[in-house]
């Protein structure tokens, strides 16, 4: 896996993808079939970060109406389409989800969200609440409202990044796992100033573009690059119980998720998420707090998360909790991803800021960032992700 | 220190909080008592005297032979001054209770002492047990388990932890075969074949991976531990008599099913050569038990859970680092016993009183027996770490893996697909292993595989096995399973 560490050996390559995560591995499986030379540089293992932390969602469901949902749709097309082939990679699984309200008000919320996301192309069908058990028989009893997204779906995000990287090299890419980036060189010209090499703990990598997927730690790489980029941690905990017979057959949500995903609350946000694994364990999530890069396990958190989902499914308190994992989301402050290139260091582009679906939206991600860097038209509009939005922003 | 409530209440009190009842648990908790602190000590056994002392329910008929265990009349007389702490109320014993969160003091949780959470280790809660007990001081005394590696077919009905198998007999009074072949490194492999042909079972061999000459290596350490030589002489004796065949320098190295299909029936036997590699060996062996012991892992969930600093030891296990008085790198949490350093019980008894004594902050009132115990700790340790180098996990083991050979049993991952992600998906480390493979994230949670897991990923990038990739496979929360309405409750 580890290619021979970069030297001063003039070693160089058209594009340095900095993060080797779901959202860099793709990003190095798309440029690879542009034609470009990329080399991946992470400073852990595969997947060290975020993205071995999640559930590996691929969901439109929690999507309100803009541009991420644009986003969303393109990239489960992709998933389906262009991406089919390798689907047993990853352990695709197309389980469709299933978000529920509990009181009046927020069924009607719910079912205007549905309502408003059908406009939009996405596959959103009401549910009876007398008949969710058909679709969940251990779920509470007494819903205001149900939602069954079929488009919702689930891949094993480990598996993901390790095969895109394993894809994009068979194409040519290099990645080095264990390498640190220090710093940047940059050259300043008629043009601007312009990155020309990426330095790392194992020397200099010269390069054409730099692209940014170093998901929460994207902030502390944009500052070596001297520009700001408000991307911050927000920890989530995910419990895992005991692995039981089939028991939850969709991603199970309560529709308070998709305001917690958009809430501004810096303390601890939580929302059930409830869902069956191939293993027969029982994940569930979720919660949301700004505490920086803290990993240790904090008890009113884990609580809360598993209040909420004896909440959804009563039965859930007699299961015996085996493990449980913290993780950290890369937030932006106006929940879009950060994804295009930086004005202001010609050659830095960032692909970060997806909070919790950047596993979703990595390939989408990917692919219009490997069509803006050939100089072709994007197939949906990078404008609202573009950097330049928090260009006013005083650099750090 | 402060005034307690007496008996046991909701969220009661204590001057100090022990878990683990086995030796070292024990020293500890009697040690805090007498010193005058009010103590409890919380243990997942039913009864206390941890694996050491394992033993039948005493109220049941003919449980009172002792002769499987050692040192009896010291686990009597530790029993019988918690007894007696207990009637004076100095000491609170909660048993069949494992603690699944510790919450430290500190700014941090706003808490001026240690919270354990605790849940019963099965079956119902009982109404009168607490959902949690504070302490000022914590001493953790969690014990080991048995090392495993896999081998082809260990997963066939007959393949047995050596640990496992000693816990039957000592716990159940149960044979788990009747023509056994007992394997792997170590002292332990001596009484598990003594007693397992005390009560009735052929053994057909002892297979002792290293050879005896490393011994000889050590001398010192020998010199000036002679009651462990005079127990080694002693099992050997047993052995002997028994004539049971010691075969050092000697592997199992694939295990076959008999004519059923699932069931163990034969052993096939490997020589270890002098470069580490396996040799078949054309001997087999029919069988069907086979005990299987490379050593013990420190039982590390609280520890880690506690934030205590940890490192890997002579034997490569990863252990707890504290002090010379026991003291872990978190104020006010002492560790004693196997956590800190695989060593047996005798160590593990020094440790305790020590971690006790420290505990109860009464180092300045006891300081000739704080030095002997010292002195004996050192003695021991020293012990310790001869019998560590003289037996080794063969460096080679995984040569005798088959690419279908299961490696984690909970998840049934093949060796074929840990080598996959070692050499193509980019497991550089243990962490990336088990999350691409399922290696340890099983209902044991990898206590069985964990060992194995963290060495596999060290020898796919051939380099040593570091703290790192243990680390990863001690897990954090909860540290025991626990139902998730436990959660909500206080």
């Amino acid at each position: 896996m580890i290619a021979p560490r970069p030297g001063s050996a003039g070693r160089s390559a058209d594009v340095v993808v900095i993060g080797a995560g779901a959202v860099g591995a793709a990003c190095a499986y798309f440029l690879t079939r542009k034609g470009f030379a990329v080399h991946v540089v992470e400073r852990g293992a595969v997947a060290a970060g975020s993205s071995s932390a999640g559930e590996g969602n691929l969901l439109v469901s929690d999507k309100v109406s803009g541009p991420e949902l644009e986003l969303a749709l393109y990239s489960r097309a992709l998933w389906d389409q262009e991406l089919a082939q390798h689907r047993e990679l990853w352990e695709f699984e197309s389980k469709g989800g299933l978000v529920v309200a509990t009181s009046a008000q927020g069924g009607q919320a719910l079912l205007a969200l549905a309502a408003e996301q059908r406009q939009r192309g996405v596959d959103a069908r009401d549910v009876d609440p007398d008949a969710v058990t058909d679709y969940e028989p251990h779920i509470r009893r007494g819903l205001a409202a149900a939602v069954h997204y079929p488009q919702d779906a689930q891949v094993q995000p480990m598996l993901l990044t390790a095969h895109l990287l394993g894809l994009a090299r068979a194409a040519g890419a290099v990645v080095w796992t264990g390498v640190s980036v220090t710093g940047f060189e940059v050259q300043v010209g008629s043009d601007g100033r312009r990155i020309a090499a990426v330095r790392t703990s194992q020397g200099p990598v010269a390069c054409e573009h730099v692209i940014n997927a170093a998901g929460p730690w994207a902030g502390e790489i944009a500052t070596l690059a001297g520009v700001d980029l408000p991307i911050r941690p927000r920890r989530g905990f995910v419990l895992v119980t005991e692995p039981l017979p089939p028991t939850v057959n969709h991603k199970v949500y309560a529709g308070e998720y998709v305001a917690s995903t958009q809430s501004e609350n810096l303390g601890l946000e939580v929302s059930a998420v409830v869902e069956g694994t191939k293993a027969g364990t029982i994940l569930i999530g979720s919660s949301r707090e700004h505490v920086g890069f803290e990993r240790r396990f904090s008890l009113p958190a884990l609580r809360a998360i598993a209040r909420a989902a004896i909440d959804l499914f009563p039965r859930l308190a007699e299961v015996s909790l085996l493990r449980s994992y913290a993780g950290f989301r890369p937030y932006s402050p106006d929940h879009l991803p950060v994804v295009g290139a930086d004005a202001r260091l010609r050659g830095l582009w960032h692909a970060t800021g997806h909070e919790g679906a950047g596993i979703g939206l990595s390939v989408g991600t990917a692919k219009l960032i490997s069509q803006a860097m050939a100089g072709e038209s994007t197939d949906i509009d990078l404008a609202p992700f573009s950097p330049a939005r928090f260009e006013a922003v005083a650099p750090a | 220190m402060s005034v307690h409530p007496s008996g046991i209440t909701k969220q009661p009190s204590y001057d100090v909080a022990v878990v683990g009842g086995g030796p070292a648990g024990l020293a500890a908790t009697v040690a805090t008592a007498r010193l005058g602190r009010r103590v409890v000590l919380i243990d997942a056994g039913a009864q206390l005297g941890g694996q050491y002392w394992r033993h039948p329910d005493l109220s049941s008929a003919g449980a009172h032979d002792h002769a499987g265990h050692r040192d009896w009349e010291v686990f009597e007389a530790l029993t019988e001054r918690i007894r007696r702490h207990r009637q004076t109320g100095a000491a609170v014993h909660l048993a069949a209770t494992q603690v699944w969160f510790i919450e430290p003091p500190g700014p941090d949780t706003g808490a001026p002492a240690w919270t354990l959470h605790l849940a019963p280790t099965c079956g119902v809660q009982d109404d009168r047990m607490p959902r949690t007990v504070r302490a000022d001081r914590l001493i953790l005394a969690p014990g080991c388990y048995d090392r495993q590696l896999p081998i082809p077919g260990w997963d066939l009905p007959g393949v047995m932890a050596a640990g496992g198998v000693q816990a039957l007999l000592k716990g159940q009074r149960t044979l788990a075969g009747k023509r056994a072949v007992v394997a792997g490194t170590g002292p332990f492999l001596l009484p598990v074949a003594a007693q397992l042909a005390r009560n009735g079972a052929k053994v057909v061999a002892v297979c002792e991976a290293n050879r005896i000459g490393r011994w000889a290596k050590q001398p010192l350490a020998l010199a000036r531990t002679p009651a462990k030589l005079a127990e080694a002489a002693s099992y050997g004796w047993s052995l002997a008599r028994a004539r049971i065949p010691y075969l050092t320098g000697t592997v199992v190295m694939r295990i076959e099913a008999d004519s059923s299909g699932n069931q163990v029936g034969t052993v096939k036997l490997g020589r270890l050569r002098s470069d580490g590699g396996v040799q078949p060996r054309p001997k087999r062996l029919e069988v069907d038990l086979v005990a299987l012991g490379w050593g013990f892992t420190p039982a590390l969930e609280l520890v880690s859970a506690s934030g205590a600093e940890t490192r890997v030891d002579v034997d490569r296990s990863l252990v707890a680092v504290v002090d010379d008085r026991q003291q872990s790198t978190v104020a006010g949490l002492y560790i004693a016993g196997e956590a800190t350093g695989v060593g047996g019980a005798q160590l593990a008894l020094a440790e305790g009183e020590l971690a006790g004594i420290a505990a109860a902050d009464a180092t300045h009132l006891e300081r000739s027996r704080v030095r002997a115990l010292g002195r004996e700790i050192r003695r021991l340790r020293a012990f310790a770490v001869a019998m560590h180098r003289s037996h080794p996990v063969p460096p080679r083991w995984s040569e005798w893996l088959t690419p279908e050979t299961i490696v984690c049993r909970c998840e049934e991952v093949t060796y074929a697909r840990v080598s996959e992600a070692s050499t193509r998906l980019g497991a550089t480390d243990a962490r990336t292993l088990k999350l691409l493979t399922r290696c340890g994230m099983g209902w044991c949670q990898g206590h069985v595989c964990g060992f194995a897991t963290a060495a596999l990923a060290a020898a796919g990038q051939t380099r040593p096995l570091n703290a790192e990739d243990l680390r990863p496979l001690a897990k954090q929360f909860p540290c025991a399973p626990v139902p998730l309405g436990s959660l909500l409750e206080d």
